[in-house]
């Protein structure tokens, strides 16, 4: 088993997000996560999807069976060394008088930030790697976890190259 | 992106005229917009039948002199009719429905003409456009439910969007790899005022297809076909599809390679043609299957390693170099890794593979095959395509599909339903011609033919039509014989009627201990198997038959079988069907049993073919 980035440019029209997440349960491909949002061209959104590919189903497959869809313009797959990929989670941990200081330490550690704070809790907001967070989760856990909301993947290549660049000619043209 | 610009499919497919000035604006309804964009693209026929939603597209069609419509009596049939009509023409097959189980009851042909690529496209009422969403009458989320099986759909809420929509619909269905495009629009939408032009600019900028292979790809399969032993040209639909036989015929003979052409491929290559050495896959003939099997080198043109013709993927072909020529990129390496893929149009392909293998051979690279012919014809006179005749006296199925084959007038074009009787009439009937096959081959769609024959023959009102029915597949959809006799449209059926759901009770034959569970569909001397059937009698399909406005027949005994023939060919002014009450414990044979390997080829019930390499002979 194996984790890949999809980045998906598609047109931004209704539905499209219901073709693509059909096709990858259809086809027997499992969406570790989503994350959905408009371009810098506003009739263009990019979805970026990891997915877990086991060895019997290659990548190749559902690349293919994506492409073929009418409705998108472009996929890439971002390699982690060569991409820069976030997580943005919100997370609700309980904390008193006594253990507030122990999770603001915590969340400065993870470079993190408090966004609420209430008597028995403090609402954190953190992004990063996938890796990272996972991390700082594990630290907070025992002071007691109450609430978590976690955003897909997103991702984006380095260097000064774009990926959506022909994408958008291809649209100006069809204009 | 214009219409020209996007059009670079090989097919001669209707599509929006788009030379010359577009036209001037009409003031007309949405309603009228639909009618006049089907008149432009070409679709000189529909099948369908309306209801609330649609209504309002079915009173311009009244008066269209361009568009006939053909009222069936159920959707079903009115999608299978324009998948029949789109084979037998090469045109986009059209159907039209209403919201709701109108819409649903396309599903099934829908799904049919997705899975063997034919051009279709689909057009539903829908509710109107504030009710979408509100559990109105009659609405069923149809773009939802068609989205796995359509190559593409659309919801159409506005008027100004009906012609783009159809001029998009038909170039998808009709470019790349053709399949089903389902349009539904909303009620509100029909009846809006707006105005028309054509032709609209398409606005598809995710839709590219690749038709041009690359010549490098090109240059690698010629090599490996003139260096090969032992190569086998494994032809698809995707050939027909291409309108590519005719090349085909030249690689073939430049070549000098054995071609085998699958279900779909069937009137391809001729099947009088020297190398021609039949039919591969679970029911093909020993010779296609083996000749795959010991090869060292398959050219699949426009064909998908389905599973029907690889058997056990694992042991398919394991000597063979695979050339993987399609118009899907999806298909190549799907089922079988290939050694040289190439993406493109077949007829592009082929034309391109010809030149290259021309080269070799000025180059003085000239496949030598002999050895390989050897073998080849010796399968092929020791294990030819044959059957027993019933020991009773009674009519052996077939036979009765063999003469039927024989006597037909020359391009007679024959729809099958799906069972035995399908099987029968792809081994038995001679293919000499393309488009002149009709078959459910990918979905398996039971009740295929009658409807599928009713659309050929509507595009095809010169050709004799003949659809090879059985008898269980007969009564599914039968009533559209209703529509051929209002209709003027003289097809001619077959019932191949064993009394029996013939394929599954031969699967229960060989492996479910001969118990016959829910596969009888006789009222005769019943199934405790002591007594033979005779056949489905009830329903009495002659006077079924008689009472949908057709001249019916029985034919029980081999002695009456070329009178029946002939008499159904010469009555040319409405419906023939003849209900042949055939023998029923007949089965298909050569058979590769499920899951198993096509090394396991089985010539007739426990005599497996001697290929030399059984050590205990």
């Amino acid at each position: 088993m194996s984790k890949h980035t999809l980045s998906v440019l598609v047109e931004n029209k209704p539905g499209v997000l219901a073709r693509i997440t059909a096709l990858f349960s259809r086809r027997g491909f499992n969406i570790d996560s989503l994350a959905v949002g408009v371009t810098e061209h506003p009739d263009i959104s990019r979805i970026t999807i990891v997915v877990n590919v086991i060895e019997a189903l290659p990548l190749e497959q559902v690349t293919k069976q994506l492409n073929k869809l009418v409705n998108v313009l472009k996929i890439v797959e971002l390699e982690p060394g060569s991409a820069v990929q976030r997580e943005l989670v919100l997370v609700k941990v309980r904390a008193d008088n006594e253990t507030r200081s122990q999770i603001v330490e915590i969340v400065q550690l993870f470079r993190a930030k408090t966004v609420d704070v209430s008597p028995e809790a403090v609402t954190i907001e953190a992004t990063g790697s996938s890796d990272k967070l996972t991390a700082m989760l594990k630290m907070l856990e025992p002071y007691g976890i109450k609430e978590l909301v976690q955003s897909g993947t997103i991702a984006i290549g380095r260097g000064a190259r774009s990926i959506t660049d022909r994408s958008l000619r291809a649209l100006d043209r069809s204009a | 992106m214009t219409m020209t610009e996007q059009a670079t499919g090989a097919h001669p497919q209707p599509r929006p005229r788009s030379g010359g000035q577009p036209s001037a604006p009409e003031h007309v309804t949405g309603a009228q917009s639909l009618i006049r964009s089907l008149e432009e693209v070409g679709a000189d026929t529909v099948f369908g039948i309306p209801g609330g939603a649609i209504l309002p597209a079915y009173d311009p069609l009244m008066d269209s002199t361009r568009v006939r419509h053909v009222l069936v009596r159920h959707e079903q049939g009115a999608g299978h009719a324009a998948t029949g009509y789109a084979q037998a023409t090469g045109k986009v097959g059209v159907c039209m429905a209403t919201s709701g189980p109108g819409a649903t009851n396309l599903v099934t042909p829908i799904a049919d003409a997705h899975m063997d690529s034919v051009p279709l496209v689909a057009i539903t009422g829908q509710v109107a456009s504030k009710a979408i969403g509100t559990d109105a009458f009659q609405e069923a989320d149809i773009v939802g439910i068609t989205m796995p099986v359509t190559k593409h759909n659309f919801l159409v809420t506005r008027a100004e969007d009906i012609p783009r929509v159809i001029a998009q619909a038909f170039h998808i269905a009709s470019t790349g790899r053709p399949g089903p495009v389902l349009v539904d629009i909303a009620k509100d939408a029909l009846q809006a005022k707006t105005t028309f032009s054509w032709p609209p600019v398409m606005d598809l900028p995710g839709y590219r297809p690749v038709t041009k292979p690359h010549a490098k790809q090109i240059r690698e399969a010629a090599k490996l076909i003139t260096a090969a032993k032992r190569p086998v040209l494994y032809v698809g639909g995707g050939v027909i599809k291409a309108h590519a036989t005719g090349e085909l015929k030249v690689l073939a003979e430049l070549t000098g390679a054995p071609v085998v052409t699958t279900l779909m491929a069937r009137g391809a290559f001729p099947d009088s043609h020297e190398l021609h050495v039949g039919m591969p896959g679970m029911h093909g003939s020993v010779t296609a299957v083996t000749a795959l099997q010991k090869s060292d080198l398959i050219v699949a043109l426009g064909a998908r390693f389905d599973d029907r013709v690889t058997g056990k993927l694992d042991s398919f072909a394991p000597y063979a170099k695979i050339v993987h020529a399609d118009i899907d990129p999806a298909e190549i390496g799907k089922n079988r890794a290939a050694d040289v893929p190439i993406v493109g149009d077949a007829r592009e392909v082929i034309a391109d593979l010809v030149q290259a293998v021309q080269k070799e051979h000025s180059e003085g690279h000239t496949g030598d095959y002999t050895a390989w012919w050897k073998d080849l014809n010796r399968w092929r006179e020791t294990y030819p395509l044959g059957y027993d005749q019933p020991d009773d006296g009674s009519l052996s199925p077939q036979q009765v599909i063999e003469r039927i084959g024989q006597l037909a007038p020359e391009n007679t074009i024959f729809a099958a339903g799906v069972g035995q009787h399908q099987m029968w009439a792809s081994q038995f009937i001679k293919y000499e011609k393309p488009a002149t096959w009709l078959n459910s081959g990918g979905a398996g769609t039971m009740g295929y033919a009658v409807p599928a024959a009713m659309g050929a023959k509507a595009g095809a009102p010169e050709q004799t039509v003949w659809a090879i029915d059985g008898d269980g597949c007969f009564q599914m959809t039968n009533q559209e014989l209703t529509t051929c006799a209002l209709n003027n449209i003289p097809i001619k059926v077959a019932i191949i009627n064993n009394g029996a759901l013939g394929m599954v009770r031969q699967w229960q034959t060989l492996f479910y201990n001969q118990r016959y569970s829910n596969t009888v569909l006789h009222s005769g001397p019943e199934a405790d198997g002591k007594q033979p059937s005779a056949g489905t009698r009830i329903p009495d399909f002659v006077k079924l038959s008689e009472a949908m406005g057709c001249y019916a027949i029985r034919c029980e005994s081999p002695d009456d079988l070329d009178k029946v023939i002939e008499e159904a060919n010469s009555i040319n002014d409405r419906p023939v069907v003849i209900d042949f009450i055939v023998h029923e414990d007949a089965m298909v044979w050569p058979m590769v049993a499920a899951g198993t390997s096509n090394d396991e080829v089985m010539f007739a019930r426990d005599v497996r073919p001697d290929f030399g390499d059984n050590e205990d002979d």
